[in-house]
């Protein structure tokens, strides 16, 4: 019964709270807005370069008859071995792909080790053999290496390092500034498999499941592709923040419109079935093994021809298109037929309460 | 026929129901729709561009999240800051700001707050370190509640002493009461929140719909779900009608999960509650029945001395009533956003600021 005591309808409250910028918290982490943040808050004002100003993942470096590409990663992914690869693969694939989607075909890589006292030597020998597969499987050789060892407990099992370089031509134009209007979106296959798939082997989640890590090479996707489709404007692996958060970083860069098709977006029944369980929303989910493609609309086909005859691409759809406005957004047209933004992933990814 | 779960997202299905809903409604009417989840769902389909423009939908009080008062998010922080204690929360209780901070920042300096997804994780963690102090935040609705109450009478069956949980257990039908006796109301209808009701059933619901001749529909969180609930509603409110439907068949039943309505009623007890945004609600919440006290985070920590400072700079509560939408608070996209919210209703996932901002074409920039 309320009827004796109403409460009162007058004092709506609301605290500021500190934002996150004395510290940092876990969102600085995940590759979303404040990630960004901190990017433009602490390393911009003092690294600024022609180079890093770009915003890609890679930087292009004028040498006689080409450019070289480097681009650098760190990888701390728990657990260390997870369905469909482990630490190591994904040390070697995450650099080679950021090196593949400026179109430049990656060479060398440096590796550098941080070890936690304690860690088996059992256990880095195989993510240290899942390097050299992997390695192998792109064609990479790793040219140099450091290793450093660090007290029990201050860091978790292992993380590294890895820098790639790659060579690519003068002539080829490949980035994210470059998408235009009436261009075509394609991704290469499956959304959120990889961030499912470590979140699953965490164990935390009380759910098993099938789901595997898309974790690969893309450089011989890259090739294929760009063979069929030298068209192509823009590429990038969607991996932290999800395929949302990429092409929100594409519609900045290249000020334009996104528009997307929800029904087009290709996504296995475990992924979906465990996002919702969860309240997870696979489009901000981490992929390691796909790559958004933007290209002119009249080289879609040839595209997708290729991509679908590659093993890492026999999923690859078209989902969308560059819009003929000026405004740096992104729009999912909704399986029911409404319009909704999919804004950048704005902090740590939570899961829902009921 | 039955339907599957893709078929209440089917565009073709959905489009039908709408017709049907267009067919009925003769005249503008003011729905509320009690739960965060069908916020969400509707911002996230869009399905707010989708129903007829003399249908205004309002956003209710129905995310746990938002309406934790303040005194408690303080008392969190102040207990998850102390040495001894490993301090378990569901994720999106993490964002939500205290007077001074969040837990986001207290896990940064003290690497002492967890995410679990279930309290019986937090149980577990308990059992694993018995040298700690494992506290869980009992947020939650009717939803939540029997979860929260199992983990306490795992942790005592389990003979635990280092296990305890701060409750904000919050219910459903005293804020609907609450909201309908201010002068100020708006809402003419209710979308019920189906989870809730899979839990309590809906037969708490009759003495509101005829005490304050409202319809109440029980809705569900899918699309069609929710055009079928409203138009369930609408239907009643052209007739004139007032009573409790159930448009969630699927899931809720008159009389709901009686083991876990037997859970709670071992556990806790009626108590007054404060919302965040709304104000005291008597009898609208659940605390922890005497007897459990060893498991009452309130009466093992000393918290009773903190001191609340609730600034006005945002009109969460007016949207949690459902007075004011989202975009019509000045602080919208300009002072406010998940990052840097202002409100609860910005830092949930189920918040209904964080659906406009997410979701909304139409909501500015």
């Amino acid at each position: 019964m309320v009827s004796h005591n109403t409460p009162s309808f007058t004092t709506a409250s609301c605290p500021v709270p500190l934002p996150h910028n004395a510290q940092i918290v876990m969102g600085h982490g995940s590759g979303g807005r404040m990630t960004r943040d901190l990017i433009n808050q602490v390393f911009k004002p003092l690294f600024s370069n022609s180079f890093l100003d770009a915003g890609n993942d890679f930087a292009s470096l004028p040498v006689p008859n080409g450019e070289l590409v480097i681009s650098t990663d760190n990888h701390v992914v728990s657990p260390l071995f997870f369905p469909g690869g482990d630490i190591g693969r994904l040390a070697v694939c995450g650099t080679v792909n950021d090196i593949a989607v400026s179109g430049a075909n990656p060479l060398y890589l440096t590796a550098g080790f941080i070890l936690e006292e304690g860690l088996s030597i059992e256990t880095l020998g195989c993510i240290v053999e899942s390097m050299r597969e992997a390695c192998e499987e792109s064609g990479v050789k790793i040219i140099s290496g450091d290793t450093k060892v660090v007290e029990k407990g201050r860091c978790d099992g292992l993380y590294i390092n890895t820098t790639g370089i790659g060579w690519k031509p003068v002539d080829l134009c490949i980035h994210g500034a470059n998408a235009r209007p009436g261009d075509s979106v394609l991704i290469t296959g499956t959304v959120a498999d990889h961030g499912m798939a470590v979140l699953s082997a965490r164990g935390e989640l009380a759910l098993e499941s099938e789901i595997q890590s898309d974790v690969s090479p893309l450089n011989g996707l890259v090739v294929d592709l760009l063979k069929a489709a030298p068209g192509v404007h823009v590429l990038r692996d969607p991996t932290r923040g999800g395929l949302a958060t990429t092409l929100n970083e594409i519609a900045l860069q290249s000020n334009c419109e996104i528009i997307l098709d929800e029904k087009t977006i290709p996504i296995t029944r475990p992924v979906k079935t465990c996002c919702e369980m969860l309240g997870f929303d696979p489009l901000y989910v981490a992929n390691e093994g796909k790559l958004v493609i933007i290209l002119p609309s009249e080289q879609v086909q040839s595209a997708l021809d290729a991509l679908w005859k590659h093993p890492f691409g026999r999923n690859s759809a078209l989902i969308g298109s560059i819009s003929e406005k000026v405004n740096p957004r992104v729009l999912l047209k909704t399986l029911i037929g409404g319009t909704r933004i999919l804004d950048m992933l704005s902090g740590e990814m939570l899961p829902r309460i009921c | 026929m039955s339907l599957s779960l893709d078929d209440y997202r089917d565009a073709k299905l959905v489009r039908n129901a709408l017709m049907e809903l267009r067919s009925v409604m003769t005249r503008p009417w003011v729905i509320m729709e009690i739960c965060g989840g069908q916020t969400h769902a509707i911002m996230q389909y869009g399905l707010d561009q989708l129903l007829p423009k003399e249908l205004e939908l309002v956003h209710g009080p129905g995310c746990p999240v938002c309406v934790t008062p303040l005194e408690l998010v303080d008392k969190a922080i102040a207990i998850a800051s102390r040495p001894e204690v490993i301090f378990c929360s569901f994720g999106d209780m993490l964002r939500v700001p205290g007077s001074n901070e969040d837990l986001f920042s207290v896990r940064a300096k003290t690497g002492n707050v967890r995410v679990v997804y279930s309290p019986l994780d937090a149980v577990k963690i308990a059992q694993e370190n018995p040298g700690k102090e494992v506290v869980f935040f009992a947020i939650g609705f009717e939803t939540t509640a029997p979860v929260n109450a199992a983990s306490v009478i795992q942790a005592k069956n389990l003979g635990l002493k280092n296990y305890s949980i701060l409750v904000s257990q919050v219910c459903v039908p005293p804020a609907m009461e609450a909201i309908l006796s201010s002068p100020d109301n708006r809402v003419q209808g209710f979308l019920a929140a189906g989870h809730v009701c899979s839990v309590m059933g809906y037969w708490e619901y009759h003495p509101i719909a005829a005490k304050y001749q409202i319809p109440i529909v029980i809705t569900g969180f899918e699309p069609l779900d929710l055009v079928r609930g409203i138009t369930q509603c609408i239907k009643q409110l052209e007739k004139s009608q007032h009573f409790v439907e159930n448009a969630y068949e699927r899931v809720v039943t008159e009389k709901g999960n009686l083991p876990a309505q037997q859970m709670i009623e071992r556990i806790y007890a009626p108590v007054d509650r404060n919302w965040r945004g709304i104000g005291s609600i008597p009898l609208s919440g659940w605390g922890l029945r005497s007897e459990y006290n060893d498991f009452n985070a309130e009466t093992c920590f000393d918290i009773a001395s903190i001191v609340v400072h609730e600034s006005e700079v945002c009109i969460a509560g007016e949207i949690l009533r459902g007075i004011k939408k989202p975009n019509q608070c000045p602080a919208f996209r300009v002072l406010c956003d998940p990052t840097r919210p202002l409100g609860a209703p910005m830092v949930s996932s189920e918040g209904a600021c964080s659906a406009y901002y997410r979701y909304s074409v139409n909501s500015g920039n």
